[in-house]
């Protein structure tokens, strides 16, 4: 009988189902082709004019029926789509879910054109008198339901059939993983047998972009856009907006077992720690970084010597990349030369609150398939950071664990630790 | 009693009538105060205003408050008031183990930069443009951060140390319920020891009265007591600014401390009542009694937002239980959205510790009740979705 607890005997979290979005298309499979095949989703901006904008590329997904509709109905999209797929595969009911839900999502505003548009319908003496005077006319509830923090979990929940009230959540760069964290803690605490875990982000606006830009954190090379996201490389200059999603149905191996469902990994720790130092910039020693991959370690029970792969954070920003290895080196020493570690940015961008939850249905697809995607565009490595990056094409490999890096604005760190067998 | 119980140690505290908990339970004690309110700012909707603050009793550093918008500086502000009425200020391994969960909106964005947008959008066809244009020049690259989500936390985690962990919450009252929620089952399972969660929110700010107003949730016209604005012009919200932070520690890890709590959270419960399909007020009910309240449950601190079908649900669900005296804050403080039920749990708390009940803050429709307060309900009906539910009791 497979054992169903972990080290500390807590319930053991399996994963049943998969899905995602990225602006290399719709679903695992086409994903994970184009990602082992080195393709880049970055593509020159084609939503919203460019002028005046020093970025002019990023990774939107710009195939769906909401591409051009807004921030807040993209992400719902994303995250439906990303959910169907998972909880297709899971075999779980996809109207009577059953389980909680955790929706990683951007933080979205009221829409521009919406804005302009109740401005140009009100009457008041000020902007904001005009708007609100607009607003109080307004015969749907469309719009509002655009700026609700919510919303978008309450539709899925209708949707998908989940129990009780949805948590919406956003820990900037690391929200993805703290959807996943949030579903195991639910589980391990025994209050249901399964979770549904989402992170989705469909808000590359131009004033998103803009603003980003304006934190000097967005990459400027424009000419070649595939080109552009270079994580680890001497010539990075700042991450790649992108959107996507992904969805991972949560179960407890115990629940997942009995029904003869198929696990496809099991995710075995999960760590945390913010920093107290700046708003963007992390401590200059690593220390929050360090502790939270240690935290995951310690939480799974597997040692340092139990990692075979790491997915990085890689965001390609000069201050990421260099803090990344730091933290890395000081956790797993001289090894962390000889363990692989890749960036999924460097083909789809930095996809922000979906990072997390992309990247992480990512690591469980390479246990499962045996092949660790590549970091393209590594034709100039920084010399100060000295890891293996699987650089350019992916590689054949038996990797039964995997680390999941988030970082994040604000001071968040989150860190994942996956493996493909109960450990 | 167990060592898992989830205890209330530190309260933090600030609305238009004050800040820190005594002051708050001075205040609404007194039945003949006249509310705060500011009528004229933002009318045809009234809003209750903060209080005079000095921003550097709890946030020394000005460059820390530069970096921040009102309500990331409010909620910074009611953190510090709760870690230091938790003894916990300047208790650095403390705070660096400390857990946070935030209950977080966002979005204050500048309004001038704004207007001037909106003024010259009339003269354009090439709105696009113009929007690139003036927010590339215009816009101040910190504001970002200022009116970011996360950044509440974030802000906590730089002025106060606290860094065991931060996650931030999102989604109207919602986001107040899941925090509360979510802490008390962390510390309970073990998950955590000792936890910071709570919310704040600016209400004196046109586009977060726009978030209401999109929906016509806001109230217009005269004032009035919360249960009174069935029938009035407008939605029945009326929203006021403040802040409510709790530090919820197990109650093992407060004894080993030697702090003596306010009160213990016994049970949490929420939901999402389907409105359009389901009745509220069976909804509400259904919550209320899966906390499986005992006879000495005296009292309600309901944090209902005036939004009428929600007001009118929990009033009837409430009024139900007989032995229970309705207090609606909310008439008071205004509705404090994200905050709004830390804010009701923290109220409820502070009647079980003074083990008294607060007077009627609107006698025509909340019963008079001068008794023991043994325990308490705190309620959080959304004006729009989500309802939650604490039960509160005495310490031991």
């Amino acid at each position: 009988m497979t054992k169903t607890t972990d080290h500390l005997g807590r319930p053991l979290v399996a994963v049943t189902g998969i899905g995602v979005v990225t602006s290399l298309g719709v679903g695992k499979k086409d994903n994970w082709q184009a990602l082992t095949s080195g393709q880049s989703g970055i593509h020159r901006i084609t939503r919203f004019p460019t002028d005046h904008l020093k970025t002019q590329i990023a990774g939107t997904v710009d195939f769906l029926a909401s591409s051009d509709k807004g921030a807040s109905p993209l992400t719902f999209e994303l995250a439906d789509t990303a959910a169907t797929e998972a909880v297709s595969q899971s075999g779980l009911s996809l109207d009577d879910f059953g389980g909680p839900l955790f929706l990683a999502s951007p933080p979205v505003e009221l829409d521009w054109k919406d804005r302009m548009a109740l401005y140009h319908d009100g009457k008041g003496a000020s902007a904001a008198a005009r708007i609100a005077e607009a607003a109080g006319t307004l015969k749907s509830l469309d719009i509002f339901e655009t700026t609700q923090f919510g919303a978008i979990a309450d539709r899925l929940s209708d949707k998908f059939g989940a129990r009780g009230l949805p948590i919406t959540l956003s820990t900037a760069c690391a929200s993805g993983a703290t959807a996943i964290q949030l579903g195991v803690e639910a589980i391990r605490r025994g209050e249901s047998d399964r979770a549904l875990s989402i992170g989705a982000d469909g808000s590359a606006t131009a004033e998103a972009l803009i603003r980003f830009s304006l934190l000097s954190a967005l990459s400027m090379q424009n000419e070649v856009p595939e080109k552009a996201s270079k994580p680890f490389s001497k010539d990075r200059d700042g991450f790649v907006l992108a959107e996507g999603s992904a969805a991972l149905v949560l179960e407890s191996l115990e629940s997942a077992l009995a029904r003869g469902a198929k696990v496809l990994g099991i995710l075995a720790g999960c760590g945390e720690r913010a920093d107290d130092f700046h708003r963007t910039r992390s401590k200059p020693d690593g220390s929050p970084a360090i502790a939270a991959v240690r935290a995951a370690l310690a939480d799974s029970g597997l040692g340092e010597d139990g990692i075979g792969y790491v997915n990085a954070h890689g965001t390609s920003t000069p201050e990421n990349d260099k803090m990344e290895h730091l933290s890395l080196s000081t956790v797993f020493g001289e090894r962390m030369k000889k363990i692989p570690i890749s960036s999924n940015k460097s083909m789809i961008g930095h996809t922000l609150s979906a990072a997390g939850a992309i990247e992480a249905a990512f690591s469980l697809m390479t246990m499962l398939e045996g092949v660790i995607p590549p970091t393209i565009n590594y034709d100039h490595p920084d010399p100060a950071i000295d890891l293996d990056v699987v650089p350019n094409r992916k590689r054949s490999a038996d990797v039964s664990t995997v680390l999941s890096n988030s970082f994040g604005f604000g001071g968040q760190n989150t860190c994942l630790v996956m493996a493909r067998e109960p450990v | 009693m167990s060592e898992r119980d989830v205890v209330i140690t530190g309260i933090g505290l600030v609305s238009c009538l004050g800040e820190g908990p005594e002051a708050h339970w001075r205040a609404l004690s007194d039945e003949a105060a006249a509310p705060a309110v500011d009528t004229e700012r933002f009318a045809p909707y009234c809003v209750h205003p903060l209080p005079a603050i000095d921003w550097n009793l709890q946030i020394p550093k000005r460059g820390d408050q530069r970096q921040m918008e009102t309500w990331q500086r409010l909620g910074t502000y009611a953190a510090g008031l709760a870690l230091d009425d938790a003894g916990l200020k300047t208790d650095e391994a403390l705070c660096a183990s400390m857990d946070m969960v935030v209950a977080a909106g966002g979005g204050e964005r500048d309004e001038a930069v704004d207007a001037q947008i909106l003024e010259a959008s009339a003269a354009r066809n090439d709105r696009e443009v113009l929007l690139n244009e003036k927010l590339t020049t215009d816009l101040r690259p910190t504001l970002f951060l200022a009116q970011l989500s996360n950044l509440l936390a974030g802000n906590i985690s730089i002025v106060h140390k606290v860094t065991g962990s931060s996650r931030t919450f999102m989604g109207e009252e919602g986001a107040g319920i899941a925090a509360v929620e979510t802490a008390v089952a962390r510390i309970r399972s073990g998950q955590s020891n000792h936890m910071l969660v709570g919310g704040a929110f600016n209400a004196e700010h046109a586009d977060m009265l726009l978030g209401y107003e999109l929906g016509g949730f806001l109230h217009r016209g005269a004032w009035k007591p919360v249960w009174q604005r069935a029938g009035a012009e407008g939605g029945g919200l009326v929203a006021g600014s403040g802040g409510a932070f709790l530090v919820l520690e197990s109650r093992g890890h407060a004894e080993a401390r030697g702090r003596k709590p306010y009160a213990k959270i016994e049970k949490v419960s929420s939901s999402r009542v389907r409105r359009s399909r389901e009745d509220l007020t069976a909804g509400i009910a259904d919550l209320l009694k899966r906390l499986d309240a005992p006879a000495d449950t005296t009292l309600a601190l309901s944090g209902a937002s005036g939004a009428h079908a929600a007001t009118a649900a929990e009033k009837a669900a409430i009024d139900a239980l007989s032995d229970v005296a309705l207090r609606g804050f909310g008439t008071r403080t205004g509705h404090l959205k994200e905050a709004q039920f830390p804010f009701a749990v923290a109220l409820a708390a502070l009647a079980v510790h003074n083990g008294a009940a607060y007077p009627a803050f609107d006698r025509a429709a909340e019963k008079p009740f001068s008794g023991a307060a043994g325990r308490a309900l705190a309620t959080t009906v959304g004006y729009h979705i989500f309802e939650g539910a604490a039960l509160i009791a005495p310490a031991d």
